[in-house]
Parts: C-alpha cells; sequence; structure tokens
C-alpha cells in the first residue's frame, strides 16, 4: 500500500471514527444520565439524513436545510420525551427497549410513507464540492474533510459544556446521583427533556452531514444503531470521552479490516468489541 | 394458589385441543403460518428462561438457532431421529463455548457482548461461501422420518410439520414448566433476583447461569432446525441480530418469566403483522403503535406475572 492509498484510508476511517462519535455521544448521554436505552437511536439519524434532502429541496441551500434541521430535531425530541420517554424513567431497562423499538417501526414507516423507498441524494454543497489530488489517480473529498472538521468543533463544544458550565455540571451529576441532584433543587424533568433532546438532535445532525458523502435509503438507521451501540459500550456506559476514542478505534478498525480481510470484514468491528469487554467488562472508561 | 394451576392448566388443554383440531378448518395458508408462530413459540419460551427467570437478557440468542439451522441445511438428507440431537447438541456446544466467555458479563454489558459473538458469527456466514453466502443455503431434502421403516411421520406435508411444531412447541413448554418448578429453576430465579445473596447462600451462581444458557441454546437450536425444515431454506439473516431482536420482543411484550406469555407474544405479534398487512402495505406502523401501546397502557406485558420483582 502507497503513502497515498494509506493516507486515504486513514482519512476515512477518522471521518467515519467521528461521525459514529456524534451518534454514539448523543446515545451515551441519553443512557449515562437518563438510564435509558434507546434503539430508536439509528432512526433519528435517519431522520436527519430524510431532513437533509427534504430542507435541502425545499429551501434551496444545504446550510439552511442543516439549522432548520436541528431546530426540527430537538423539536422533536422534546415532543418524544414529552409523551412517551417520561413514563418510562422508573421501570425495568426492557420496556425501554420494547418501546423504542416500536418507535424504529413507527419512523421507518411513516418514512415509507413520506419519502418512499428509493434511494436518493443530497448534492455536496459548496464551498466544499471539489477534491483534492492526491496523486495522478487518487483523489479526496474536501467535503469529507470539512465533515472531520464541523465533528472535531462539536466534539470540543460537548467537551466544553460538559466540563466548564453550569449545564455540564448537572449533567455529570446528574448521571451520578439524580435523587441528590432533585434533592439539591435541580428540575431534573427539566435536565431530562434537555438531554433527550440533545441527544435526537445530535444524531440526526450526524445524518444530516452524511447524506451529502454518502447516499440517503431505507434502512440506514438500522446500519449504524448496532455499531453505535458497539461505541458506546466499548467507550463505557455514558463517558462521552469514551464514546470518542472507541469512536475512532472502530471507525480504523472497519476501514483497515476491510484492507486486511475482505473476506471477514463485516466481523472486524464485534471482533474488538468481543476483545475489549473480555479484557475490560465494564469498557475502556466505564466506572466500576 | 392451586385454583390458578389448573386454571392454567384448562387454558392450556384448551389451546392444545383448538390447535390439534384446527387443521379441520384451516387453509394451507393458515397452517403454515400457524406452524412459523408455533416454532418462534419455542425459540421465544427459550430466550424467556434466561431473560424472564434467570434475569440474563441476551441479544444473541439467534446464534443457537441459526447454528442449528445450518447444521440441517449443511446434511445430505439425514434421518430426522439423529440429526435433530446433534443439531441442537451443536447450538448446545456453541452455548457453552460462548456462555462460559459471556456470563463474567452482566446487565447492559451482557446485552452487547453476547450481541458481538452473534454478530460474528452472522458476517462469517454471510460473507463464506461454504454456507451459500448471504443467499442463503437449501436443503437438499427434508429430514427422513422413517422409524424401522415404517413411515408415519412425512416431513414433506404441511400438516405433519404442522403437527410436529404443536407436539413439540407443548413439549417444551412442559419441560420448562417442570424446570422452572424444580430445585434448579428456584435458583435461577433467587440469582434473577439477587446474584450476589444466592452466591452468598453458597450457590456456584456461575454454574447455574451457564446451565441455563446451555438449556436455552439447545432449546433455541430446536426452533432453528424446525425453522430450517419448514422453509427449506436458511440464510445469514436468521443469524442476525433482528433475529435476536424480535424474539426479545415476544418475550416483553408478552410477559417476561411466564413462559406462556412469550409464546402468546409471539402468536401476538405475528398474527397482528399478517392482519395489518391484510389492511395495508404500511403495517408497520400500526404494529408498532400497538407496541408502544402496550408499554405504555399494559405495563406488564400481555400476560403479567402477579408479582413485580425488579431485574435488568
Amino acid at each position: 500500500m502507497d503513502f497515498a492509498t494509506f493516507l486515504i484510508q486513514l482519512l476515512n476511517g477518522v471521518q467515519y471514527g467521528l461521525l459514529l462519535f456524534l451518534i454514539a455521544s448523543g446515545l451515551t448521554l441519553i443512557f449515562g444520565i437518563m438510564g435509558v436505552i434507546n434503539l430508536a437511536h439509528g432512526s433519528f439519524y435517519m431522520i436527519g439524513a430524510y431532513l437533509a434532502f427534504w430542507l435541502t429541496g425545499a429551501l434551496g441551500n444545504f446550510w439552511l436545510a442543516l439549522l432548520a434541521g436541528v431546530a426540527l430535531s430537538v423539536l422533536l425530541g422534546v415532543a418524544l420525551e414529552w409523551l412517551l420517554v417520561r413514563h418510562l424513567y422508573r421501570r425495568d431497562h426492557l420496556y425501554q427497549v420494547l418501546l423504542t423499538y416500536g418507535l424504529i417501526l413507527v419512523f421507518e414507516e411513516l418514512r415509507s410513507i413520506l419519502f418512499g423507498d428509493d434511494v436518493h441524494g443530497v448534492t455536496v454543497p459548496s464551498p466544499f464540492n471539489f477534491s483534492l489530488r492526491l496523486t495522478d489517480t487518487l483523489s479526496y473529498s474536501v467535503y469529507r474533510l470539512a465533515m472531520s472538521a464541523i465533528c472535531l468543533a462539536l466534539a470540543a463544544a460537548m467537551y466544553w459544556t460538559i466540563a466548564r458550565t453550569r449545564l455540564g455540571m448537572m449533567i455529570r451529576a446528574g448521571s451520578v446521583n439524580r435523587e441528590m441532584v432533585q434533592a439539591l433543587g435541580i428540575n431534573v424533568g427539566l435536565l431530562y427533556r434537555l438531554v433527550f433532546a440533545l441527544g435526537v438532535a445530535l444524531a440526526a445532525f450526524a445524518g444530516m452531514l452524511a447524506a451529502p458523502a454518502a447516499s440517503v435509503f431505507p434502512g440506514m438507521g438500522n446500519q449504524v444503531l448496532i455499531v453505535s451501540f458497539v461505541v458506546v459500550v466499548i467507550g463505557g456506559l455514558g463517558s462521552v470521552r469514551g464514546a470518542l476514542v472507541a469512536a475512532l478505534l472502530i471507525g480504523l478498525a472497519d476501514v483497515f479490516g476491510q484492507l486486511a480481510f475482505p473476506q471477514l470484514s463485516g466481523m472486524t468491528v464485534y471482533l474488538v468489541m468481543a476483545v475489549v469487554l473480555l479484557w475490560r467488562p465494564r469498557g475502556l472508561f466505564g466506572s466500576a | 394458589m392451586m385454583g390458578r394451576q389448573a386454571a392454567r392448566r384448562a387454558l392450556l388443554a384448551v389451546l392444545v385441543i383448538a390447535l390439534a383440531l384446527f387443521p379441520l378448518v384451516g387453509a394451507k395458508f393458515y397452517l403454515t403460518y400457524a406452524t412459523k408462530i408455533m416454532i418462534m413459540a419455542i425459540f421465544a419460551m427459550s430466550l424467556d428462561l434466561l431473560v424472564g427467570v434467570t434475569g440474563l437478557v441476551s441479544l444473541g440468542h439467534a446464534l443457537y438457532f441459526g447454528a442449528a439451522g445450518y447444521a440441517l441445511a449443511m446434511m445430505d438428507g439425514p434421518s430426522l431421529w439423529w440429526s435433530l440431537p446433534a443439531s441442537m447438541a451443536l447450538a448446545a456446544l456453541a452455548a457453552l463455548a460462548i456462555g462460559a466467555l459471556v456470563l463474567r458479563a452482566s446487565g447492559i454489558y451482557f446485552i452487547m457482548v453476547t450481541l458481538a459473538f452473534a454478530q460474528m458469527a452472522y458476517f462469517f456466514v454471510r460473507d463464506s461461501s461454504y454456507f451459500g453466502g448471504s443467499d442463503g443455503k437449501y436443503l437438499n431434502a427434508r429430514p427422513d422420518a422413517s422409524l424401522f421403516g415404517w413411515r408415519a411421520l412425512d416431513l414433506d406435508s404441511h400438516l405433519h410439520r404442522y403437527y410436529l411444531a404443536l407436539a413439540l412447541a407443548l413439549a417444551v413448554y412442559v419441560l420448562l414448566r417442570r424446570v422452572l418448578g424444580s430445585a434448579f429453576g428456584r435458583v435461577l430465579v433467587g440469582i434473577r433476583d439477587n446474584e450476589a445473596r444466592m452466591r452468598s447462600l453458597g450457590f456456584a451462581t456461575f454454574r447455574y447461569k451457564l446451565a441455563a444458557f446451555v438449556l436455552a441454546g439447545a432449546l433455541a437450536g430446536l426452533a432453528g432446525y424446525l425453522t430450517a425444515l419448514q422453509d427449506g431454506i436458511m440464510n445469514p439473516e436468521q443469524l442476525g441480530w433482528n433475529r435476536s431482536g424480535e424474539a426479545l420482543v415476544m418475550v416483553i411484550l408478552g410477559g417476561m418469566g411466564t413462559l406462556a406469555g412469550p409464546a402468546l407474544g409471539a402468536g401476538a405479534l405475528m398474527a397482528l403483522e399478517l392482519v395489518f398487512s391484510t389492511w395495508t402495505k404500511h403495517w408497520q406502523l400500526l404494529l408498532g403503535v400497538f407496541v408502544i401501546g402496550v408499554v405504555l397502557f399494559m405495563p406488564r406485558g400481555l400476560l403479567a406475572r402477579r408479582k413485580e420483582s425488579g431485574h435488568g
């Protein structure tokens, strides 16, 4: 493998990893703080991609569509938490699994009714709609670089929010002891609603970002759901830092696994998870 | 207490008689569909032994289902009488090896590590031409069920397969009911409710969990074998997480730890799928709304266990 090919694979791995991080960070926050196992998280990613497709067509500009899409997905998160999820906090995790499984069915079918079952595409937005030439035959899409940069900026913003702000303090406290946080006079119900909406928006945002780079198709949510659970578990439940490390690990393992063992490429990700969990049963950054 | 047990037996007898008489009125399509439901009921009951009884939530139960199914598909028209035990033994062996590794994890980590092994098996089978790849593997011929030259059971007949599935579903229910009532079953329930307490009482809880895992794997293998027998083909999707997830949904929907509940969950989910799909091509929407409705308005599933116990 020459250097240019290696570089392209490395960039692909990092870009896939960072996108996974956006999806998985929402999942790990929702689990870590609210204790909710959210199977519908992949659907939120899919909803984001379809929002990008629909809004780019309606508004004529991808970046405007991105803004409007974030607003809509926050609203969706708030509505879902208020209507459904809040009734389940005190119940066995398995009922959350069942409820969010029902949501997957509903969202997939609504997608089919509204947009049909065809594969759609979103054109790569300016000013990133060109490629960098690496050699005579190889080039790399600048949009993919921009995606990585946006994901990194969001990761930094998330780190700053969680480590340095008042909201972040409540989030960290809420994940350790929710009764104590409530006793201190913090509105836990509102905090949960906010965290759930944030998680939905992160997954949808990832879907919107991915739409121009990949196609928009039925079943795209299921494809990322399991991988993002893998990331969350390898990183350690509730750990955003763990999710970042694990997402990059999985992104690189997936890309280089396809190069090294094309016959067994699908297995690499799960092999990594099995090894990590047998070695550290609570993930890389999980607390005991 | 005796009243409940008597009522349960009476209900079971009525159900079995109704199912035994169903072929008198049911068309072939409905008989085939009912056969599939009974097979899935076996699968759901086997998962209930882990999820509802022992408190081990596995999201990789399809692995054992698929292992036995593929075992049959790889054999060339074998006899039912040795291929069925052999396929179940293979599933049990897989459960023993994987269980020994994964039972050290608990909670959501257990969910994920069982998923990891099942997904590895899924991709291994899907990406290897030996097992027919993503197209799956057709059975060359259905197993031969003649016994000493006497051909009482003809597995090419949909009617015979219907009665075979009914007999085996009943046998699995009775077996698991026995297990639940035994000392072994009580230890499993004890582990679900409080494993530390069971350990301090002197029970080697790991061995009990492993035994439950292997038994559940073998019975999942029975369901997988019957599925390959019924469909005449085994494909990788039978090992995928959707299959495991579907079974988990049947268990939770029907009522965890009740055995009859998960069987009922399998029936309800598949029957509703059939009914809704005759109404509209968007039947999944109705099914999703139904599932959400059950969670919100029937908090413990269709068939609730009377006493609430916290686990998971």
